[in-house]
């Protein structure tokens, strides 16, 4: 990680005559903090894109007669958050979308939550909001109540205006809200040519459940359960991203076996997620001799972390101030042995897949991603890393314990299902690597630390790399001691807009392969 | 190919005889998941699920019983891709607003007789996420249910106990 840019960037905002403020930001840090006015909020982002620095997040907060308005940078490792505000009676500014598509849907979601108008943003359409409340009522508003105003029964959402495809031969596939497996909900709409897709719209927004209005008045124990909900196959990592925000903004320090067994865990997940999705990927290429093999071994898998921690996902298990269950000499053990076998078994497998050319015919070329897209639009995880985009938190903005670990990154450039999937495979050893170091380095000492409530207004940002790629968490704190806003960013975010692009000239039937490849949260997303 | 042959043959059958894993009852679970599905439903229970809020934890645990180990089709029971081919719904929740249209139309497009549980704390009773501008909570704020699976989420075992349960309570009508 280096700073060395973020003062060349505040010099390149003053030449240009953007007036930025850096203000303390002591719980955000090793992120820093830039304040800038409304009217340069476009020309902060076309800055920032010629700076080369990669758009990570946006949201908003309501501050009482202002809306502020954040926006979040990094480079070389090093995170920058863009803070401005806006009067309340006339919340307008323009947009970061016109430079970076990876603010277009957060935007509009900022948009529909709290009434902040981009003035210049491409898009005019909703994108959060469907049907449960109306278009001059903004949920993360203080005046709106959490029980909304809602007639007694939600219509559907009817009226969205989907781009339409026109011609001889051109046919309209509407998909979801329930689609046909046991996978979350969301809208797709295709418009195609025979088998070949020419455009894939997504519609997401179903499962938005207001979570950042409800985590308002928590404290801080029931906000690390809500952040365990985000996006229940990424419930440490949203939890740790969650803890480590409580912990800066606090000043309160997790005692290093914490730390330790919260790696540990979040590997844990890794590791289950990346066996589970290659199983679900071969088997959307009817290759079932795969699922069920990689199904029996997340199994396993799974087993192993209900019988170390008390639970087959470790949810509620990562607490602020430390973790809620310690690892006996037993469980780690059975670790160890487990990784062993488990690395034996996944040499045979790989090979399998490597070289089956049923599997090279579906996967090679099949949903291609190109590296300059992936990196225009900030896509993450392994589908930034299958297409050139190397970035990990664990290594190159690293935290404990990764800061003293070696961290491998695999990174690919063909972009295409196979080379995601090669991703995941080397993901996975990596990750059993990583658990034997930590296992072997496992500090003694307490699991956790006391929790004690900051000061009104602290606010803290923490950043993990979960099995998608980076989760951010945003919290401030209230005078009462209790949540006054977070916000959760799930990688899902920057990689859902990456499959309505490699999806295109696809066939259709190639759909689920390429959506399981890229498998973005809608929970995570929908918030 | 070999490969595959042989990798299949060293790792044989892995699935359980369900007890051995907690409850000394599950073995009779299977059997008797088996015997209610061929007696009310002709040997085939067709469940399609629905995913009305849910943050995904409880769709994980029912993939997984269709993993080698709980192999849930030996009993009968199969997901099915549209609600008209299904005898049950196996509702997740917690139902947000942006959901309830379509659980609805769900719930009218399934043929009578049909079943409905109600899966996880959210499904159950809300949850971590309650009632709220954006969530209905429980699943039986929108449609009739019939049945209640706990848990956060409930393990694939639960899930087994939680659908004989309620097909157990069918057949006793």
């Amino acid at each position: 990680m280096t700073t060395a840019w973020i003062a060349d960037f505040l010099d390149q905002l003053e030449a240009r005559g953007i007036p930025a403020r850096e203000a303390p930001a002591p719980g955000l840090a090793p992120a820093r903090l830039v304040q800038v006015d409304a009217a340069d909020w476009g020309r902060l982002a076309h800055a920032a894109r010629d700076f080369e620095c990669r758009w990570v997040a946006g949201w908003g907060e309501d501050g009482g007669d202002d809306l502020l308005v954040n926006a979040c940078f990094e480079k070389d490792g090093a995170y920058l958050v863009a803070r401005a505000a806006v009067k309340r009676a006339a919340p307008t500014l323009p947009s970061h979308a016109p430079y970076y598509p990876a603010a277009d849907r957060p935007e509009r979601h900022t948009r529909d939550m709290l009434g902040i108008v981009f003035h210049d943003h491409p898009d005019a359409r909703r994108w959060t909001r469907h049907q449960a409340w109306k278009d001059t009522e903004y949920p993360l508003r203080q005046d709106f109540p959490v029980a909304g105003n809602r007639p007694a029964q939600t219509p559907p959402d009817d009226g969205y205006g989907f781009l339409r495809a026109q011609g001889a031969g051109v046919y309209e596939i509407p998909v979801g809200p329930v689609h046909a497996g046991i996978i979350e909900p969301g809208h797709f709409r295709f418009q195609a040519v025979g088998e070949m897709v020419l455009n894939l719209e997504e519609r997401l927004g179903y499962v938005h459940k207001g979570i950042e209005k409800i985590a308002a008045g928590r404290d801080a124990a029931g906000l690390a359960r809500l952040a365990g909900r985000v996006s229940g196959d990424s419930t440490v990592a949203h939890a740790w991203a969650a803890c480590m925000a409580l912990e800066r903004a606090a000043g309160v320090k997790p005692p290093p076996r914490a730390i330790g067994l919260r790696a540990l865990m979040a590997e844990r997940e890794r590791v289950a997620n990346h066996l589970g999705d290659i199983g679900a990927i071969c088997n959307d290429v009817s290759f079932t001799f795969g699922f069920y093999q990689f199904g029996r071994l997340r199994e396993e898998w799974t087993r192993l972390s209900r019988s170390a921690f008390g639970h087959r996902f470790m949810m509620d298990r990562v607490i602020p101030g430390g973790v809620a269950a310690d690892l006996d000499v037993q469980a780690a053990a059975a670790m160890e042995r487990q990784i062993v076998s488990l690395r034996n078994e996944l040499g045979g497998l790989f090979n399998i897949l490597d070289d089956l050319p049923s599997l090279e015919d579906r996967l090679d070329t099949t949903g291609y991603l190109d590296p300059a897209t992936a990196k225009a639009l900030g896509a993450l995880g392994y589908v930034g890393h299958a297409s050139g985009v190397a970035f990990d938190v664990r290594r190159d903005a690293a935290y404990p314990p990764y800061d003293a670990l070696k961290v491998e990154a695999p990174v690919f450039k063909y972009g295409d299902v196979a080379a995601r999937v090669k991703v995941r495979a080397r993901e996975t050893l990596a990750s059993l690597n990583i658990i034997e170091t930590l296992l072997a380095r496992l500090p003694e000492g307490p699991i956790g630390a006391a929790w004690k409530a900051p000061a009104a207004g602290a606010e803290g940002l923490g950043l993990t790399e979960g099995f998608r790629g980076e989760c951010l968490a945003y919290v401030r704190f209230d005078e009462n001691g209790r949540i006054a806003r977070y916000f959760p960013r799930d990688p899902s975010w920057l990689t859902w807009p990456a499959l309505e692009i490699l999806i295109r000239d696809n066939i259709v039937p190639d759909f689920p392969v390429c959506n399981k490849s890229v498998n973005g949260s809608y929970s995570g997303h929908d918030l | 190919m070999l490969r595959i042959l042989g990798k299949i043959q060293r790792i044989g059958v892995v699935t359980e005889p369900l007890p051995k894993i907690e409850e000394p009852a599950l073995a009779e679970v299977g059997a008797q998941i088996k015997a209610c599905v061929g007696e009310l439903f002709g040997g085939s229970l067709a469940i399609r699920q629905v995913d009305a809020g849910s943050c995904n934890g409880c769709e994980l645990e029912i993939h997984a019983l269709n993993n080698p180990y709980y192999g849930i089709e030996r009993f009968g029971v199969h997901f099915v891709a549209s609600p008209r081919h299904a005898d049950m719904l196996l509702v997740t929740g917690p139902v947000s607003r942006h959901m309830e249209a379509a659980l609805r139309r769900t719930y009218d497009a399934t043929p009578e007789p049909k079943l409905v549980i109600a899966v996880g704390e959210c499904g159950a009773n809300g949850g971590e996420f309650g009632v709220s501008y954006a969530s209905c909570g429980a699943v039986t704020n929108v449609i009739p249910v019939d049945a209640v699976i706990r848990g956060c989420p409930p393990t694939p075992l639960d899930l087994m106990r939680g659908i004989l349960e309620a097909i157990g309570k069918q057949s006793s009508r």
